[in-house]
Parts: structure tokens; C-alpha cells; sequence
């Protein structure tokens, strides 16, 4: 990140603008988790839903080969374990209830 | 400086006769102001408008109480207005009126030595302009009275205000400006 | 852009459609504007410069002046020149935006059409509005004639842009006894005002091809610096109003100060005043100088950055100094004006007594005769070496 983290009031950008875009890729909330989640394959219908309702884009889209009911993926949704905050949203919302939020440590 | 307050009624154009007359003065490369009675607009209702015309920048932004000049665009307004209000004894009335000085004098109790003009600005408009609005017509007999600008300085903003029936305007003023009467101080 | 004005002789013009005119000859791009008495005639004319294709400009009619000045937020950060008009309890609905217009520092031109503030409601002139609007961080700017308007109008937009100011900027004319006056105003050519102005090049900007983000939350590690940051703007543009007035003399012939002076050659005595009524107090000091009372005029011009130094300087080797404020501060310690003026003379070893006069509010004239009396009553004050925190002129009892 090129923004100092306690700037002066003489080096704060004009307005307080923040000049680069996409700057929240540098906050990396991953260690903020003490549940993290993990989708059963054999449920998972890569519906996307988890994709759609992650807060923090940590669902990503991977190249990575998976079959659903015949038709086979070459990209596939995947944790970004970086940003995932644990938050449990996506296993929440997984129609198929793929996903399941387990304690950090275990398996 | 001459000061001059409007009285007419709301839309009949007291306030754009103040205006047309400030912006005559302007031209002639004198100093003048014009403005409302400030405030709401209420068709029918008594309003006021004034003037001011000076030979140096004007720096009063007061009200005028003390008018050297009062212009009445419609008789009837002295039945609810007094039109002499503030105005010493050189003080001068313009009426819109087919009766005579004499005559409103004693109608409407002002003073003895009230200087009174008058024109029968209605008729003269409503047959210059098929209607009787008399703002432009009623600056004639005013220029006649005062000499405040000239008579051609209001061509411009005529033009300016009214397009294509500036002229008739025109005419109308200066119809008001020759046939205007002098009332005797008595 | 054509001259729609005779250019180089005064002209009887009036006021609101003055400015509106010079604001079409700054070449604005966005107007964003709701009506409200008396600013009326500056957006209704401008509406019409637009309609009329005179200029090239978006005209954004809004529901309430929270929008307009919320739109005019959004337009002058995408890099727009940005022109609203407002007054009264307009100005006072937009009251929370115009700490977002500042804190962004976006360099939004407004006309202030000085009114009284409800209730009762009252639709006349007054400076309670602007004065409810002191800290929220605009460079704000008195006129007390039409050429004025016009002049610092024009000035506005190139103080407000300058790279080393970047602030918003207000320009207050007394709502009626101005905004309604058709008066003699010269213009210039719209050519020159806009080489005068230049064009506007945002040093930040909201662009998707460059994305950046305004507008970020300022945490408690952040918000002090950021206010810092914007206080020394708003001081230090007080260079850039000095500057850009000295160059508009030099272009156009009219020359401003911070603080304009009258007949204070030897004045024992100081009549303060703020805005349209500072003519007809003029008025009363040269009647007053007839009588050979040694007294002048101190015409307060820049309201935001205040004056300080230039006040304590100004008025601290008078005897009295009389404030004459169109806004009441209830129950306050006198006018906003008196109580700032106060504050700059009071570190001053020796100062003048400071009597504060509250007077023409809502629309309430106030005559040659009563700033006489004003002076006369202040000289008494001095005399007997005290005087009440404020009084109220004109008012019955």
C-alpha cells in the first residue's frame, strides 16, 4: 500500500480522496476467522450463490475442472482464505447446503 | 435626485414602468435605481414601485418615504391610497384620470398647493394598445412634467422589453407626453 | 459564447439577472438549483440562458435544496464547474452538505441571496441565514452593490479553483434590497471574463477510467488531520482572494479588499457594517462628518477567512468601534459579527469600547437618520466608558 497508515494532516490527499482504486485488496481480513468454511463436492451444484452473497469477495472465481450433472466446469468457485472473514453468510445461503462452517484447528 | 414612487395595482406594470424609466436614465450615462415594493406579487392589489434618478452614483438603498414625485396608474387607488404620503409642498402628482386637477383635488381633499398633473392615459392606451395598460403610457406625462430623461431615451428599453409592440408603446408615451395637463397650484 | 449584454457601459439591469448573466459568461457547466424567494430570478434566468442554448450547460431542477446542493456535490466532483443559488430556509436544509462540499474540497461557486430564517415566516432580507453557515468550512464573500456581484462572482470561480484553494465559495447579496434592484452595472467581455476565469482542471477527480474513491469514512486517527488539513486551506486561500482581486483590478478596473475603509483618515470612531446597508451608512457618515464628528466606515467584505489581523490593526487605535449586525444571536454575546470583532480586538493591550447594533432583520429598513443615531448612541457609550453587550435599533417598545 502506498498510503502511509497515520499520515500527517499535510500528507492527507486532498478531500481525503482515496486516489488508488481497489485498495481494500491490500486489507487482508483473513485473520480475523475462527470458523472457516468448507463445501462438501458432492452437494455443490456451482450455483454461484455463495459467489453472489460473499461481503468481502472472498469467493473467487479459480480455474479449476469440476463435472456437475454431466456438464463439466473448467472455472470453478474457491475460497479466497486471505479474506474470508468466517462470517458464514455463504454457508447460510447455500441452497444445497454444501457448505459448512467449522472451527478453526479442526478438520 | 428625484425620487419617484409608482402607485398602481399588481400586474399592471407599475413595477416595469420604474424599471424602463431607471433603465432610460442609465443610458443617458446617468445614475438610477428601481425596485418593487419587496415582497409577494398579488394581482389587484394596491403595489407599489420606485425610482430613483440622480446626476452621481446613488448609494441609498433605504426605502423612498419622501417621494418628489407620486404617479397614480388609476384614479380609483386614491379612494385607498394616500398618494401624497411623505411628500412635501414641491411635491407632484401624475394621475391616469379623465377628470381634472380641480376635480381631484377636491374629490380626494389634497392639498391646496399640490402641484397635480393629469392624462387620460386609459383611453389614449386603449387606443394605442387596445388595452388599458398604462405603465409606458403614463411616463410621458412624467418626462413632460420633470424633464428626468429624454423622450427618445426610451426607445431602447421599449425595444428591449416589448419587441415588436415597442413602438406602439412608444407612441402611446409620447401621445401621453402632448396631451398631458398641468393642473394649477391653487 | 456570444456578449448577451452590451459590454463596457453601465446598463440598467437588475441585479439577480446581473448575476445569473455572469455566472452564464463563466461558462459553468452544471447548475443545480430549487427555487426559494429572493433568489428566484438567478435560476429562473439561468434556466432560461440554458433553454435558450446561450450555454452549454446541465440545468438540474431538484426537489429541495438538501438535492441541489447534493447534485452540485456530485457535478463539481466529476470535474464540472458547479453554480447553485440559494438563501434562507433553503440554505439552511442544505446546511449538512456544505461540511461535504468543503471536507471534499470541491470548488462549488454559490450566490446567497441574504433572508431572514422562519419563524415567523418572513421572505425578507437579513444575514441570519449565512451567519447560521459560518463553520462549515466555505470562503465566504459580502457584495454591497450590483457591480460588486457581478465582479466577485466572476472572482469566485477563480479563487475557488485555484489548486492552492480548492474550497467552496459563497457570494452574499442582500436578499430584495439588492437581489430586486435594477441598477447601472457594466460588464465585460464575456471572452476576456472567461480567460479571466480560465478553465477549470481538477487536480482529483471522480473518473471510471481512473478510478478513486471520495468521500472515505475519516476514523478518529484521520478526522483531526483531515480538519487541519481543511482550517490552513481556508486560511491560506485568504493569499489566492488577495491575489486573484489584485489581477481582476488590473483586468477589469475594479479593485476589492478584505476590509474596505471610509473616510477613516483620523476617525476617532468606527461604524462596522456588513453588506447592501453599508451604502446607506456611508450616506450617514458623510452627513456625520458635516456635523465634524470624527467618525468612518469599515465595510467587512470577507467574512471566511476572517480578517483578523487586518481588524485588530484597523480598529484598535479607535476610541469606539460600532458593529452594526443583521442577525440576532439569541441570548448570544451579541451579533456574529460584534462578538468576532470582539474577539479580535480583546488580546490587544489597549482597544476600543465595541458597542453592537441589531437592526434590519427581516426586511426592516434601516434609514441614513438611524445609523446616525447609531453613531451619535455609541459616542455616548464611549463617553461614559460602558456599553450593553448588544442592543436592538428600530425596534417598539
Amino acid at each position: 500500500m502506498k498510503t502511509k497508515l497515520n499520515p500527517t494532516w499535510r500528507e492527507l490527499e486532498l478531500g481525503c480522496t482515496v486516489v488508488e482504486a481497489g485498495t481494500s485488496a491490500e486489507y487482508k481480513t483473513g485473520d480475523w476467522r475462527s470458523f472457516y468454511p468448507k463445501t462438501d463436492e458432492d452437494k455443490c451444484i456451482a450455483c454461484g450463490v455463495c459467489y453472489l452473497f460473499c461481503p468481502d469477495h472472498s469467493r473467487h472465481i479459480a480455474p479449476r475442472k469440476k463435472k456437475v450433472e454431466g456438464a463439466m466446469y473448467t472455472h470453478y468457485f474457491d475460497f479466497n482464505f486471505q479474506f474470508c472473514k468466517g462470517c458464514g453468510i455463504c454457508a447460510a445461503e447455500c441452497p444445497t447446503g454444501a457448505i459448512v462452517m467449522i472451527e478453526e484447528g479442526k478438520k | 435626485m428625484l425620487e419617484i414612487r409608482f402607485h398602481g395595482r399588481g400586474g399592471q406594470g407599475a413595477v416595469t414602468s420604474a424599471e424602463l424609466l431607471a433603465q432610460a436614465a442609465i443610458a443617458e450615462g446617468r445614475y438610477a435605481q428601481a425596485f418593487p415594493s419587496f415582497g409577494p406579487e398579488r394581482r389587484g392589489a394596491p403595489v407599489l414601485a420606485f425610482a430613483r434618478i440622480d446626476d452621481h452614483p446613488i448609494r441609498l438603498r433605504q426605502q423612498i418615504y419622501e417621494p418628489d414625485v407620486a404617479m397614480v396608474l388609476e384614479e380609483a387607488l386614491m379612494k385607498i391610497v394616500d398618494v401624497e404620503a411623505g411628500m412635501d409642498e414641491r411635491g407632484l402628482i401624475i394621475v391616469n384620470t379623465m377628470h381634472t386637477a380641480a376635480e381631484l383635488r377636491e374629490r380626494y381633499h389634497l392639498k391646496p398647493a399640490r402641484r397635480i398633473w393629469t392624462v387620460d392615459a386609459s383611453r389614449i392606451a386603449l387606443e394605442g394598445l387596445g388595452r388599458p395598460i398604462t405603465n409606458t403610457t403614463m411616463l410621458g406625462a412624467l418626462i413632460n412634467a420633470t424633464q428626468c430623461v429624454r423622450l427618445d431615451s426610451m426607445k431602447a428599453p421599449l425595444d428591449a422589453r416589448f419587441g415588436k409592440i415597442a413602438e406602439k408603446n412608444f407612441n402611446v408615451l409620447k401621445r401621453a407626453h402632448d396631451e398631458c395637463c398641468a393642473g394649477e397650484a391653487r | 459564447m456570444k456578449n448577451r449584454i452590451e459590454v463596457g457601459k453601465p446598463v440598467g439591469i437588475e441585479v439577480s439577472i446581473a448575476q445569473s448573466e455572469v455566472v452564464a459568461q463563466c461558462d459553468v457547466d452544471v447548475i443545480a438549483a430549487y427555487p426559494i424567494t429572493p433568489q428566484t430570478h438567478i435560476v429562473e434566468h439561468l434556466a432560461e440562458i440554458v433553454a435558450d442554448g446561450d450555454l452549454d450547460a446541465a440545468f438540474i431542477p431538484v426537489e429541495s435544496e438538501h438535492s441541489a446542493m447534493s447534485a452540485c456535490v456530485g457535478s463539481s466532483a466529476v470535474g464540472a464547474r458547479t453554480f447553485t443559488a440559494t438563501c434562507s430556509q433553503g440554505l439552511a436544509l442544505m446546511h449538512e452538505i456544505l461540511y461535504i462540499a468543503s471536507g471534499l474540497r470541491l470548488p462549488i461557486v454559490m450566490s446567497c441571496v441574504n433572508r431572514a430564517l422562519s419563524a415567523p415566516i418572513n421572505i425578507w432580507g437579513d444575514q441570519s441565514d449565512i451567519m447560521a453557515e459560518r463553520d462549515t468550512g466555505w470562503v465566504q464573500i459580502f457584495t454591497e452593490n450590483g457591480q460588486e456581484v457581478v465582479d466577485q462572482t466572476i472572482c469566485a470561480f477563480r479563487i475557488a479553483e485555484d489548486r492552492r484553494v480548492m474550497l467552496p465559495v459563497i457570494v452574499n447579496l442582500d436578499g430584495f434590497s439588492m437581489s430586486h434592484v435594477i441598477e447601472p452595472i457594466r460588464f465585460y467581455d464575456t471572452k476576456q471574463v472567461r480567460g479571466f476565469v480560465g478553465v477549470y482542471q481538477p487536480p482529483l477527480r471522480l473518473d471510471p477510467a481512473q478510478p478513486m474513491m471520495f468521500g472515505p469514512v475519516g476514523i478518529p486517527e484521520i478526522y483531526t488531520e483531515a480538519k487541519k488539513a481543511n482550517d490552513v486551506a481556508l486560511i491560506e486561500s485568504r493569499q489566492v482572494i488577495e491575489e486573484v482581486w489584485a489581477a481582476f483590478a488590473r483586468e477589469f478596473g475594479n479593485a476589492y479588499r478584505a476590509l474596505e475603509t471610509y473616510r477613516t483618515d483620523d476617525a476617532e470612531y468606527l461604524l462596522l457594517t456588513v453588506g447592501g446597508m453599508s451604502e446607506t451608512a456611508s450616506v450617514a457618515i458623510d452627513a456625520l462628518r458635516e456635523q465634524g464628528v470624527k467618525v468612518g466606515q469599515v465595510k467587512l467584505r470577507l467574512w471566511r477567512p476572517f480578517p483578523h489581523d487586518d481588524l485588530a490593526a484597523l480598529l484598535g487605535k479607535a476610541r469606539g468601534v460600532f458593529v452594526f449586525d443583521r442577525c440576532l444571536s439569541t441570548a448570544g454575546p451579541g451579533g456574529p459579527v460584534a462578538s468576532e470583532v470582539k474577539t479580535s480586538l480583546y488580546n490587544l493591550r489597549e482597544r476600543p469600547l465595541v458597542v453592537g447594533f441589531i437592526g434590519g432583520l427581516g426586511g426592516r429598513d434601516v434609514t441614513v437618520q438611524q445609523f446616525a443615531d447609531m453613531v451619535h448612541k455609541g459616542i455616548g457609550y464611549v463617553a461614559a466608558g460602558a456599553a450593553p453587550v448588544y442592543e436592538m435599533v428600530g425596534v417598539r417598545e
